[in-house]
């Protein structure tokens, strides 16, 4: 789940390599998991430097929603270099640097000397997301970084009797690994948005069972706005975004279909999903092609699929019924697992609509934060134009006095405000977590529908044969009768059993698949609960330091402006 | 000046105490505190009373201690009797009457008025001149029942705020038509106190702007609580479904989101009370002072309308005297009348321009008082808050790395 791989480094250089490495540094410090403390521990800069490399933020972070990237208003208050001799202090334990009561105001507050705001509202969750990619990773040392970018208009050669051609997008795809398979370290490619489509269609095929990340929506928009500047944008930070969570995937990353993707040049060389009879159905219909070869027409393609999971256990009892001799010991062992996964399944999908409704929450969290700096901004700028009034006019030295204190209050509740604006775009990187979960939650039903799907396809299957058995059966008691042979009955009969026979060949190979896909569901859940809980305590974690950080620097505004009054201060206080 | 240590006396007094404090000193001394709001009547005709305790030792007052109950309107009454007698003194201003009907017996609403009303007549009773008057004599002393004839009796020009505020309206456009050169009617040729009339009417304009948006701060501080109080709720819900370690950790995220959207909320209403209701204060007092140059454009009208046909008369008499009418008598009298309300008006005028003079300096010094303590109280109150919400969210550190450690 997490984007810990796949930082992009910056198209230029960081304006200051030292702070930017300080801020991966500093929240590296405090979000990490104890073990990784030995990446940390040496002091030697070119080590650090090989780990900050890949820690390095993309310029537009992908997660953050346009409106709340504040305008590159950088406004260091602090110079780094103090800051991270304060922290590279390997020996000190994580819960040290946490507590000292300067530390997070100081730490999260270097995340803006001087980077621009997205640099700055990438920071967190990446090296936070880092962390748990260190401990997570089965070879730390793998990644698969991509980026996509430079969008062009290119046209579509027409050979219609239609006279003009259509024009399309195509996004320069960079890659850059050290995985072994893909046979090279860095290689970029064309992709249209069509290509990610067959991508993410034969994945799905593929993969059934696993939770595959769900790729960005078609736009059933004009042509004119699919090319417009905005529309392009948002569409390749939203490529960009899938094609890294599909790299997060262990399993994934690893598929063919992915690495042709990322690696073929020219044409993509994956069927289009025009190719498939019939890409809407589930997985019974494509099922004989992938499991059968294609001389064989497999029984289930005359089945219609059963739609939801009622009938699907209407059919399952029964079966059971009917084949609890044949089946002996197995067949229950099969009703007790699927009343486990709807168990599971049901679970997943109460966390769904706790995360949906948490997410919405912190959404106007978010809101509200942000309107209370907006506020805070324009009381402070009313004052400054109250006092330049006053200062302008003053006749009598009060107004003097009044001014200037006005001007006290005037700056504090302008940093107050800068300060609110940036807390909030780090609120929104870790409140994000969020959002992509929900996304995930997509995949996950998708899956779960893989699996529906797949044990449909066993009971087409089952009955089928049961049917044909019982064909053959009454066929051979018929014949037994005639003395002699029927030669058309014994005929048939050879006919059904070649049936029978393929059939069974069918069932079984149902049945793999079947378990096939349980297993990766299995497997998939497990990994999702897995990483759940380490991406959500990275989201809490990240998103209390920050908040104790900033509040403390608000603090210490409002101090001095309470400190410069404290003349005011009333008698009976 | 005697003014404003008198001023933060009272200041310390009212409101967090019943009543005033009594001096030790012989001194001269007033003081007024208003308390115990409390609601009277039925339906629409319900209303809310309040306690005005005195303590003097004023020769002129009944007493030492006096305790009268009066309402809004006994307020208002004093206020209309003050402006026109002291014409030329900035006449404290009273908080206005609530629009909102709902709104008009909620508890922070209540607070905020009796608040209000308690500077309000603290003022009058710190200004050297004001104290001195019978009308305040009569307000802190008065049975219920002759106040409330008095006020029912009312023959002023000024018989409610809502007159006030028409009258104020017609003269405020008139002063500003004149300012901005509109109009050329009879007026005053002093630059200094032209730019001081300039000077108020844009004060006013920025001041409304900063108490607008110190509104809106209270009301974003509201919604911030209210967001964290629903953030905390949905949190905890996931914290339940998830279960273990990251659940717990997910409940006291809720938990603490919680508890400050309370601390919020409180912010809110301090920040209503002492900060953004002073700004208000302030607007109203710039309005006073607008109702006050009003009173002197009308003076200097009345001043030089009387000279102008003083002049008339005098050269009419002369005339009269030429020819040896018997209406001569009749003439002279009525000229030394006129001669005598010309005087009267001149005197007037003169008046009130001394007055203003001396206002204006006592007001500057008391509004920086007066913001200097809202500033105070701004900046403690955004510190509180800052400070309650960075202590709350670092206890929570030491049990979100427990959950790490164990995972």
């Amino acid at each position: 789940m997490m984007d810990s791989e796949n930082h992009t480094t910056e198209e230029h250089l960081h304006p200051h390599p030292l702070s930017s490495s300080n801020d991966e540094l500093e929240n590296l410090n405090l979000h990490e998991n104890n073990e990784h403390d030995s990446l940390l521990s040496t002091k030697s800069y070119s080590n650090y430097r090989s780990v900050m490399s890949t820690l390095s933020d993309s310029h537009n972070h992908p997660l953050s929603s346009p409106s709340f990237v504040s305008s590159a208003d950088s406004d260091p208050l602090l110079s780094p270099p103090q800051h991270y001799r304060e922290f590279t202090n390997p020996n000190s334990s994580d819960t040290s640097s946490y507590i000292d009561p300067p530390s997070y105001a100081d730490a999260i507050f270097t995340s803006f000397d001087g980077e621009t705001s997205s640099n700055g509202v990438d920071t967190p969750t990446r090296s936070s997301s880092d962390g748990i990619f260190f401990s997570r990773s089965s070879s730390s040392s793998e990644f698969l970084k991509i980026t996509v970018s430079n969008p062009v208009k290119e046209q579509e050669n027409s050979n219609s009797i239609v006279p003009g051609s259509s024009s399309y997008v195509t996004y320069l795809i960079t890659t850059r690994t050290n995985i072994p398979e893909f046979g090279g370290s860095e290689f970029g490619v064309r992709r249209r948005f069509k290509d990610i489509v067959t991508l993410s269609d034969r994945l799905s095929e593929a993969y059934r069972g696993f939770f595959i990340p769900p790729r960005p929506d078609k736009s059933i928009v004009e042509s004119q706005v699919m090319q417009k500047q905005e529309f392009v944008e948002q569409r390749r930070v939203a490529l960009e975004k899938y094609l890294r969570r599909l790299a997060d995937h262990p399993v994934i990353r690893k598929s063919d279909e992915f690495r042709v993707f990322l690696q073929v040049q020219g044409k993509l060389p994956l069927p289009t999903t025009t190719d498939v009879a019939s890409r809407v159905l589930d997985g019974a219909a494509k099922l004989p092609k992938q499991l059968m070869g294609e001389s064989l027409i497999a029984p289930s393609e005359v089945v219609q699929p059963a739609k939801g999971g009622r009938d699907l256990l209407r059919l399952f009892k029964e079966l059971k019924q009917s084949m609890s001799n044949d089946w002996g010991g197995s067949k229950p062992l099969v009703v007790e697992e699927d009343k486990e996964f709807l168990a599971k399944k049901e679970r997943v999908h109460e966390l769904e609509q706790q995360i949906n409704s948490a997410s919405q929450q912190a959404e106007s969290l978010v809101k509200a934060q942000q309107d209370m700096g907006e506020t805070m901004g324009e009381l402070g700028l009313a004052f400054i134009k109250l006092t330049k009034f006053e200062n302008e006019e003053a006749v009598l030295d009060s107004q003097r006095v009044r001014a200037a204190d006005m001007k006290g209050v005037a700056t504090a509740a302008v940093k107050a405000s800068r300060l609110f604006r940036e807390l909030n775009s780090q609120t929104v990187k870790h409140l994000d977590t969020l959002h992509e979960y929900l996304g995930l939650m997509l995949a996950v039903h998708s899956a779960f529908t893989d699996r529906t799907s797949a044990l449909l396809t066993v009971q087409t299957l089952l009955s089928e044969l049961s049917s044909l058995q019982s064909r053959a059966e009454k066929l051979e008691a018929a014949s037994s009768k005639i003395f002699g042979g029927d030669k058309t009955r014994s005929r048939k009969l050879e006919e059904l059993q070649e049936t029978i026979r393929a059939t069974e060949d069918a069932k079984n190979v149902a049945i793999r698949e079947y378990e096939r896909i349980k297993e990766n569901n299995r497997s998939e859940l497990e990994r999702l609960d897995r990483e759940r809980q380490a991406d959500f305590l990275n989201m809490l974690k990240g998103f209390v330091v920050n908040q104790v950080g900033y509040a403390e620097k608000i603090a210490n505004v409002w101090t001095k402006v309470v400190e410069d009054t404290s003349g005011y201060a009333k008698e009976s206080t | 000046m005697v003014t404003f240590e008198g001023m933060e006396q009272q200041r310390s007094s009212s409101g967090a105490s019943l009543s005033p404090r009594s001096p030790s000193s012989s001194q001269p001394f007033l003081s007024v505190s208003v308390s115990d709001p409390v609601k009277l009547g039925n339906g629409v005709q319900a209303y809310i009373s309040y306690r005005v305790i005195t303590k003097t030792n004023f020769p002129e007052y009944q007493g030492p201690e006096k305790i009268v109950i009066r309402r809004y309107s006994d307020f208002v009454w004093l206020r209309d009797r003050l402006f026109e007698k002291y014409k030329g003194i900035f006449i404290p201003p009273i908080p206005e009457k609530s629009a909102v009907e709902k709104f008009r017996f909620s508890a922070e609403f209540i607070e905020m008025r009796r608040q209000a009303l308690d500077v309000f007549v603290n003022r009058i009773a710190s200004h050297h001149e004001l104290r001195q008057s019978e009308d305040l004599r009569t307000f802190l002393q008065a049975e219920e029942e002759t106040m409330e004839r008095l006020r029912s009796h009312e023959t002023g020009i000024f018989k409610k705020p809502s007159d006030l505020m028409q009258i104020f309206k017609d003269v405020q456009s008139k002063v500003s038509d004149v300012v901005l050169g509109k109009e050329k009617p009879v007026e005053e040729s002093d630059a200094e106190y032209e730019k001081l009339k300039r000077y108020i009417f844009e004060l006013e304009n920025h001041l409304a702007e900063a108490q607008k948006h110190a509104y809106r701060l209270v009301k974003r501080h509201r919604e911030l609580g209210q967001s964290l109080s629903d953030f905390g709720k949905a949190v905890k819900l996931l914290g339940a479904s998830e279960g273990n370690a990251l659940g717990k950790a997910f409940s006291e995220l809720g938990m603490k989101s919680e508890i400050l959207s309370v601390k919020l909320q409180k912010e809110a209403q301090e920040l209503l009370m002492s900060f953004e209701e002073p700004l208000k204060d302030y607007v109203r007092a710039v309005q006073s002072i607008k109702a006050t140059i009003a009173e002197r454009a009308n003076a200097f009208r009345r001043q030089c309308e009387l000279a102008e046909t003083m002049k008339l008369k005098e050269i009419n008499l002369d005339k009269l005297m030429l020819i040896r009418s018997d209406k001569v008598a009749e003439a002279e009298r009525e000229y030394h009348e006129l001669k005598a309300e010309s005087e009267q008006a001149t005197k007037t005028f003169e008046t009130i321009v001394k007055l203003m003079n001396e206002e204006i300096g006592r007001f500057q010094e008391q509004k920086t008082l007066d913001m200097g303590i809202a500033f105070h109280e701004f900046a403690k109150g955004q510190a509180r808050l800052a400070n309650g919400i960075a202590d709350a969210w670092r206890s929570l550190l030491p049990k979100l790395e427990a959950c790490s450690s164990s995972q």
